[in-house]
């Protein structure tokens, strides 16, 4: 493959994309009205409790549907496999601090991805499940309603600040965005950024 | 675009072993010796399941303690960072929930309370008015329905009964009808509850005047009973025949909200 003419990497498929694009939407809703739930001084400012919190709640059981759906794309599937292993340059990438320099050449995803993907799965799997637990509270004792609650709202700001972090690296990479956005990614970022993985897609292209 | 879509020889079978990736025992088929080529994503140990399991793991028992850990939190907090309290809603401390948007304001020399119905002197109170009444205070913990509980509040006010002594209560009346002064909230009593000594019309909290978000400058406060009952920025007692639900007994929940007793809740009676 000549240089003047490199195709670009194809990175994530469009139901992958929907996937993350939905999922993004219900949790920026549930995030908000979170916030006007939990912090007195910004719900007074928008009240109405009843209502964001009917917002909140749909949003949360919806959040479950494109994951599921997702499922039905094989893309997603095997993005999902190699999102669940971590390889030996996975824990050298992780205590490295040089991590950033493309030394250590990773699969498809880093290991700070694969952190965040395990995290956040975990999240809404849990999130989901004390929800519920407020949500049809009647079968549930006093004090398991109580533990949901807690786990609820530790778990949710633990969220907050896992969300922003990936919002910040999002941020500082414009071709990462691109990817998410459009799908594809330039080979020679590829190379930089996930060494393995460009290998493994000339390959199996060549 | 289509040479890259390697995994066209896998078909199916690798695709059940993948359809959850992060299930627990699904067993999956040997992908690296049908294709080598795609042996990358099936390298490596699952850690993002182990993860995602020591995370259920973990929210199991966050739930299973979360009742005495968020007590211990909230002590902790209390006696360490007093100010922590009121930036991490968790910590411990009132929640505010409210129906209305913004809160209700009223100057306070605007402010009055009217005594209207089946009274044989309609009043209208001024804050000053309130303060020439028998002062009481207690200190009282506050337990919401959804499970907080703040502990040992100071309050001070005047006995609900104090104020309808004022007014005089007619024969035949056995209900009392309260509302905001935004006319939003609403909330009631029978007249044997509001004759007891453990309701108070407010005006102070932590030996402070009642603040805004708490329901300045005047609110209700009812021992006995879930925090929903203690309307705040009380404006309007009606004296009535029959007890009408106020707004969150019409949203379902129980019109005599004992702690402990109502709501199918079992928190420790506010004694």
């Amino acid at each position: 493959m000549s240089d003047d003419a490199v195709p670009p990497l194809r990175r994530f498929a469009r139901a992958e994309r929907w996937a993350h694009r939905s999922i993004a939407v219900l949790t920026l809703i549930l995030m908000v009205t979170a916030a006007l739930l939990f912090v007195p001084d910004l719900g007074n400012v928008v009240g109405n409790r009843q209502l964001v919190g009917l917002v909140h709640e749909i949003a949360g059981f919806a959040l479950p549907i494109p994951i599921v759906l997702a499922l039905f794309s094989r893309a997603f599937r095997d993005d999902a496999g190699r999102l669940n292993r971590f390889t030996s340059a996975d824990w050298t990438w992780l205590r490295s601090r040089d991590r950033r320099s493309g030394r250590i050449r990773v699969g498809k995803f880093n290991a700070g991805q694969k952190l965040n993907a395990a995290f956040t799965l975990g999240a809404i799997l849990v999130m989901l499940a004390t929800g519920a637990m407020m949500f049809f509270s009647s079968l549930f004792t006093d004090n398991l309603r109580t533990g949901a609650t807690f786990v609820h709202d530790w778990l949710g700001m633990a969220m907050v600040i896992v969300v922003l972090g990936h919002i910040y690296m999002a941020f500082n990479d414009a071709t990462a965005r691109r990817g998410m956005r459009t799908g594809e990614v330039p080979l020679d970022w590829a190379r930089r950024e996930h060494g393995e993985w460009a290998d493994e897609s000339e390959r199996t292209s060549a | 675009m289509e040479t890259l879509r390697s995994g066209k020889a896998l078909t199916n079978s690798a695709a059940l072993g993948c359809v959850f990736p992060w299930g627990m025992a699904i067993p999956e088929p040997d992908v690296e010796q049908a294709d080598p080529a795609p042996a990358g994503p099936r390298r490596g140990a699952p850690v993002g399941r182990r993860i995602v399991l020591g995370m259920i793991g973990l929210g199991a028992v966050g739930v299973a303690t979360g009742r005495w850990l968020s007590d211990g939190v909230s002590t902790v907090v209390a006696s360490t960072a007093p100010a922590l309290a009121s930036v991490i809603p968790a910590a411990g401390g009132f929640r505010i929930y409210s129906v209305t948007s913004p809160h209700p304001e009223v100057a306070a020399e605007d402010y009055r309370l009217t005594v209207t119905g089946m009274v044989d002197r309609e009043l209208s109170l001024s804050l000053a008015d309130l303060a020439a009444l028998p002062q009481t205070g207690m200190t009282k913990d506050f337990q919401c329905v959804t499970g907080w509980r703040v502990n040992d509040v100071p309050w001070s006010g005047v006995l609900l009964r104090d104020v309808l002594e004022r007014a005089g209560v007619e024969e035949g009346a056995a209900a009392l009808r309260f509302t905001s002064f935004d006319g939003v909230y609403t909330e009631s009593l029978t007249l044997e509850q509001a004759m007891q000594p453990d309701v108070l019309v407010a005006t102070s909290m932590f030996g402070a005047p009642i603040q805004v978000k708490h329901g300045a400058p005047v609110r209700l406060y009812v021992v006995p009973m879930y925090g929903y009952k203690s309307l705040k920025w009380l404006g309007g007692i009606e004296v009535a025949r029959t007890v009408t639900p106020g707004y969150w007994e019409e949203r379902g929940y129980d019109v005599d909200a004992y702690i402990g007793a109502s709501n199918g809740r079992s928190d420790d009676p506010n004694v």
